[in-house]
């Protein structure tokens, strides 16, 4: 048997087999951040940037010491920065924190009740960034023609929300992930709104390059369990889709033949 | 230059702080426990390289910004 083959996910000159890619936040702990990564099998671990807090302690753990640079594509983003301006602080921050790596996820939002992108200060931020010598992946609206542009531009992956970030409603528009699919050259991935695995699938059997998650692993009843499924989905909707998928039809057509019946 | 009984004041993650004139912001960080954490540092919204930390003095109304990485998606 001729063993199942893919090409690797490649972003930004990197290659890597996993095509998940998950985040840091709101996990109960280190310990379970740490474990749920492991367990989903992601090799590119997002994470956000804040201020120290001054005057605690020094020695308290820090995530980097369980999501290690060694291990992981560490992929700083921009969450929480509403403006080109604080993003780009944001990003040549993280630049520095992690000795001059130059991958990030931009993402600029609009408002705190939804956290859908400013795609006009995205677009702003993303031709600093280039400018600056990173490699963008971007957030954004799952507009094919503000994605063309950003590909455009350069960004170096190109990643749809399927839904409100945290909101675990899936892919609300999955005939524009198509679309942007369909249209690019770089990447697409979906980011935000994945809520369990039969949405991560989904995502891959649009053809999507990779699926970006947080939420769905950190706020399921057991998050281990949940990372395991969403790799499997990841995988499953990945097969699913390089297999093709078999065409819909009107009718029933039955799986047995009618030749040879009993009562033929 | 300041003598050693002078003080700066200066904006640290958004917070009023006062400091003897004259550290630099190695000096900064190290008062801070900070020194060998992965952090980073931003002066004035430049960034200031570890490599230089040492040689960047400090100087009154500086607004200096201190960050780590954690958790996000």
């Amino acid at each position: 048997m001729t063993p199942l083959t893919d090409t690797p996910f490649t972003v930004a000159g990197r290659a890597f087999s996993s095509r998940l890619l998950v985040g840091t936040g709101k996990y109960k702990d280190f310990t379970e951040t740490g474990a749920a990564i492991a367990q989903s099998g992601a090799e590119i671990v997002t994470f956000a940037v804040r201020r120290t807090n001054l005057g605690q302690d020094a020695d308290a753990p820090n995530l980097l010491d369980v999501v290690s640079p060694q291990r992981y594509t560490l992929l700083p983003n921009t969450a929480g920065c509403y403006n080109a301006k604080d993003a780009v602080r944001t990003c040549r921050l993280a630049r520095e924190l992690l000795d001059g790596h130059n991958l990030v996820k931009l993402e600029v939002l609009g408002d705190d009740h939804t956290l859908y992108p400013n795609v006009v200060e995205t677009l702003k931020a993303a031709e600093t960034l280039l400018a600056d010598g990173f490699d963008v992946m971007v957030y954004t609206s799952d507009d094919p023609i503000v994605a063309r542009e950003l590909e455009a531009m350069g960004c170096c992956a190109i990643m749809p929300l399927g839904s409100l970030i945290g909101s675990g409603h899936g892919i609300q528009n999955p005939h524009n992930v198509r679309l942007i699919v369909e249209q690019s050259s770089v990447p697409v991935l979906v980011d935000a709104g994945i809520g369990t695995a039969s949405d991560a699938a989904m995502a891959m059997e649009l053809g999507c390059d990779g699926v970006l998650l947080n939420t769905a692993i950190a706020h399921a009843r057991d998050p281990l369990r949940m990372a395991n499924a969403m790799k499997l989905a990841v995988e499953a909707g990945r097969d699913a889709f390089l297999a093709g998928r078999m065409p819909r039809r009107q009718s029933a057509d039955p799986s047995s033949p009618f030749a040879g019946r009993i009562n033929g | 230059m300041p003598t050693p009984n002078e003080s700066i004041q200066l904006t640290l993650n958004g917070e009023s702080h006062t400091l003897a004139a004259g550290l630099s912001a190695a000096d900064l960080i190290e008062q801070l426990g900070l020194t060998g954490r992965r952090i980073a540092v931003e002066i004035n919204e430049q960034i200031v390289p570890k490599s230089q930390l040492a040689q960047t003095h400090l100087a009154n109304g500086d607004q200096i910004e201190v960050v780590h990485a954690i958790g996000g998606g």
